[in-house]
């Protein structure tokens, strides 16, 4: 019986040599072939031959992510507009209606953030 | 063009529940924050119409299979099936969602979290759970899990302040999500290897061997991983302390107690219905699964100073007994099971109930040192807890004793005595730390001022029946279980049916 | 001429990838997050081949709605993120250490 799992073994193996292979290569080549010699010019940010004018890693105000996050929960409505649209006439009124729950069930949730206030900026 | 096996209206409990949580959702924002208390009395009235909703549909099932014909009403072009394993299960859910509720009021009014969305995302996860008990199509069972996990992930979150919910909440979401795309992963091998995504069908398939061995053995290995992940089984159960130490203990309590009742069906849909032909190989994988539970689970609870983190390690214990009645594949076993869980739920409400009436605003009940003697300050809840240990400990005439003396006998019949043996042994093990509770609370001098528990009236009202009710159902265990038994034998033997046609 | 196998090879070394970059990663809880979104699209590269080569849909219709799901759980992945970041001041996965265990 255990044999059966022989597959899912190699399997496993396979994964953990997919998984670490990238690591090591990348190590391991960067090891054999790189050379390290820093000096201020090469550590410093590149910036279009201009001296860097503010650190790279800024913060984001934490707002863009709020409008990021809204707008991928109501962005991915589409994926199921398209198809439904595409083949409105042969599903008929079912079709329509079934849609149409659906959006309700959206708008419920539109509201919700509207009236919640994550749609304004201040 | 309407397909005529649509049937939604077999689906009313869920499609009411999902009306009303949109209702309560909106009507909340009407609701200024002091006056909380019509949305949770809205929210108890949902929970309370779709309960009876539920009934409704259970007696219309039993009657069916009285009169013959199968019990089993399937909606959606066969993506859905209402039956009495699925409607026992949702009474169940419905239930353990509302204790969850009533317990926690004055926790959560204490703490913050006592706000709209705390009442519509249970409201979502118990509709996640209910659509997890009656999918009969690997896409139905994917879409409830991850309504339920989803509700639970922001809900453990809630106390925006916390650092330790919101550690929880993340490291919850990660193993989380790790685990939805483990089962995923073995779901799509599942479709590969039978080319259908229905229960039935795939069960069908196996049975006239069109299918493909080595994609199927694949499949099983993920799908057991991600189930083991989301029960918190031993080998994956890295989460569960940290998720029960860091949320609000109404949170532990939502995720301790209800889910379990859905893991369980959907575990029965999956591995029982779907993959029944191959019971002996996943039956091997639960039960090295479920012994690793047992094991761990009772050894590190010993070790515990948190109460919070010894109920995690004590539901993974819990958890191994329940994946010992379900691995024999047999009717038995899975009744046993579903015994199992049905009282497991009511057992974990009790416990958490219990812990947040203790803590009050700015004290934290989370210490086992916190129960010294509790027997001066309030005999009748250190009589509660007592009751609650003994039952989760397995001592006779409790609940507890009962559900695992089923788990058992389904372990003997199956001539697996020797696993019954480790599953005595470590039961007993078990019943140290819980006994240990109960002997701070009698016999420790307490430390500190004398605070006498909180709460409402209706409250510790209702927990102190929750209590009675383990003592009663330890007593008369009989009538549950039969009924269990028999929705199991029906969803059971139609499935068979199914199979024959 | 591109076989079952093949996509199945590609879902594989996706899924390891990903299982790797959820276990190995140390740094930052938002690499996390994106190897929970590599898993289910390997998922979807299954299904996607599986359906193709059963000539059944219904495997595509399951990718619409791991698609939408795996959407949402961003959204939550992420707004956890943001208040786990308020509290912590950091999104470092060595800094999740407030709890034993």
């Amino acid at each position: 019986m255990l044999e059966s799992y022989f597959p899912v073994l190699l399997f496993l193996v396979v994964g953990l040599l997919v998984g670490v292979a990238p690591l090591v290569l990348g190590w391991g080549v960067g090891k054999v072939l790189g050379t390290v010699r820093p000096d201020p010019e090469k550590l410093s940010p590149y910036e279009c031959g201009f001296e860097p004018s503010a650190d790279a890693r800024i913060q984001f105000d934490v707002r863009y992510y709020l409008v990021a996050i809204l707008f991928i929960l109501f962005d991915l409505e589409v994926a199921f507009l398209v198809p439904w649209a595409v083949v409105l006439k042969e599903i008929g009124l079912f079709g329509f209606i079934s849609m149409m729950i659906f959006l309700a069930i959206l708008v419920v949730g539109f509201i919700y953030e509207w009236m919640k206030g994550a749609l304004e900026w201040e | 063009m309407i397909p005529t096996s649509l049937n939604a209206w077999v689906a009313t409990p869920e499609i009411f529940l999902l009306c009303s949580a949109c209702i309560v959702l909106l009507f909340d924002l009407f609701v200024s924050d002091a006056r909380k208390q019509v949305t949770y009395l809205l929210t108890l009235l949902v929970l309370a119409l779709t309960a009876v909703l539920t009934i409704q549909s259970l007696q219309q099932g039993l009657a069916l299979s009285a009169s013959g014909v199968s019990a089993a009403r399937f909606a959606f072009n066969h993506m859905y099936v209402a039956d009495p394993v699925a409607d026992f299960a949702k009474l169940g859910m419905l239930l353990g969602v509302a204790l969850v509720l009533i317990y926690g009021r004055s926790y959560a009014i204490d703490r913050g979290i006592f706000k709209g969305e705390l009442f519509t995302l249970t409201l979502f996860s118990l509709l996640g759970m209910m659509v997890m008990a009656s999918a009969t199509n690997f896409l139905t069972l994917y879409v409830g899990l991850e309504l339920l996990s989803l509700a639970i992930y922001a809900l453990v979150a809630l106390p925006r302040g916390n650092v330790r919910a919101s550690e929880a909440a993340m490291k919850y979401f990660v193993l989380g999500a790790l685990a939805s795309g483990m089962l995923l992963y073995g779901l799509s091998m599942l479709y590969g290897a039978t080319g259908s995504l229905d229960v039935y069908e795939v069960s069908a398939r196996i049975a006239q061997a069109q299918f493909n061995p080595m994609l199927l053995t694949f499949g099983m290995v993920f799908v057991v991983t991600g189930i083991g992940f989301k029960l918190g089984a031993v080998p994956f159960h890295m989460w569960v302390p940290d998720v029960y130490e860091g949320s609000p203990t109404l949170l532990a309590q939502l995720i301790g107690s209800a889910p379990k009742l859905a893991a369980f069906v959907f575990v029965l849909r999956l591995l029982g219905e779907a993959m029944g032909q191959f019971g002996p190989l996943w039956g091997e994988m639960l039960k090295y699964i479920a012994i690793l539970s047992l094991v761990i689970g009772n050894l590190a609870a010993i070790a515990q100073t948190n109460i919070k983190r010894m109920l995690a390690y004590s539901t993974i214990s819990h958890m191994g007994f329940l994946l010992l009645g379900v691995m024999t594949h047999s009717e038995i076993g899975y009744a046993a099971a579903f015994f199992y869980a049905m009282t497991y739920v009511i057992t974990a409400a009790a416990s958490f109930g219990l812990i947040m009436l203790l803590s009050r605003n700015g004290f934290e009940c989370e210490n086992i040192a916190d129960f010294k003697g509790l027997n001066k300050r309030s005999p009748w809840f250190a009589g509660m807890m007592l009751m609650v240990m003994f039952s989760m400990a397995g001592i006779p005439a409790f609940v507890g004793f009962f559900a695992k003396l089923s788990v058992l006998r389904a372990l003997v019949d199956s001539g697996l005595t020797w696993l019954a043996v480790v599953a005595i042994v470590f039961s007993l093990i078990g019943a140290f730390y819980y006994l240990r509770v109960v002997k701070v609370m009698y016999f420790d001098e307490p430390e500190g001022e004398l605070l006498a528990p909180a709460g409402e009236l209706d409250a510790k009202l209702l927990l102190s029946l929750n209590c009675l009710l383990l003592l009663v159902l330890g007593v008369f265990p009989n009538q549950l279980l039969t009924s269990l038994s028999h929705a199991v034998n029906l969803t059971m033997a139609g499935s068979a049916g199914m199979m024959l046609q | 001429m591109v076989t079952l196998t093949h996509y199945l090879v590609l879902g594989a070394i996706l899924f390891s990838l990903s299982v790797f970059g959820i276990f190995m990663n140390r740094k930052n809880l938002i690499v996390m997050l994106m190897a929970i979104e590599l898993m289910l699209l390997a998922v979807n590269m299954n299904f996607i081949a599986f359906s193709q080569f059963l000539g059944d849909t219904a495997g595509q219709i399951f990718v619409f709605f791991i698609l939408t799901v795996a959407a949402a759980e961003s959204a939550i992945g992420l707004a956890i993120l943001v208040v786990l970041f308020r509290n912590l001041r950091s999104i470092a996965v060595e800094d999740l250490g407030t709890m034993k265990g």
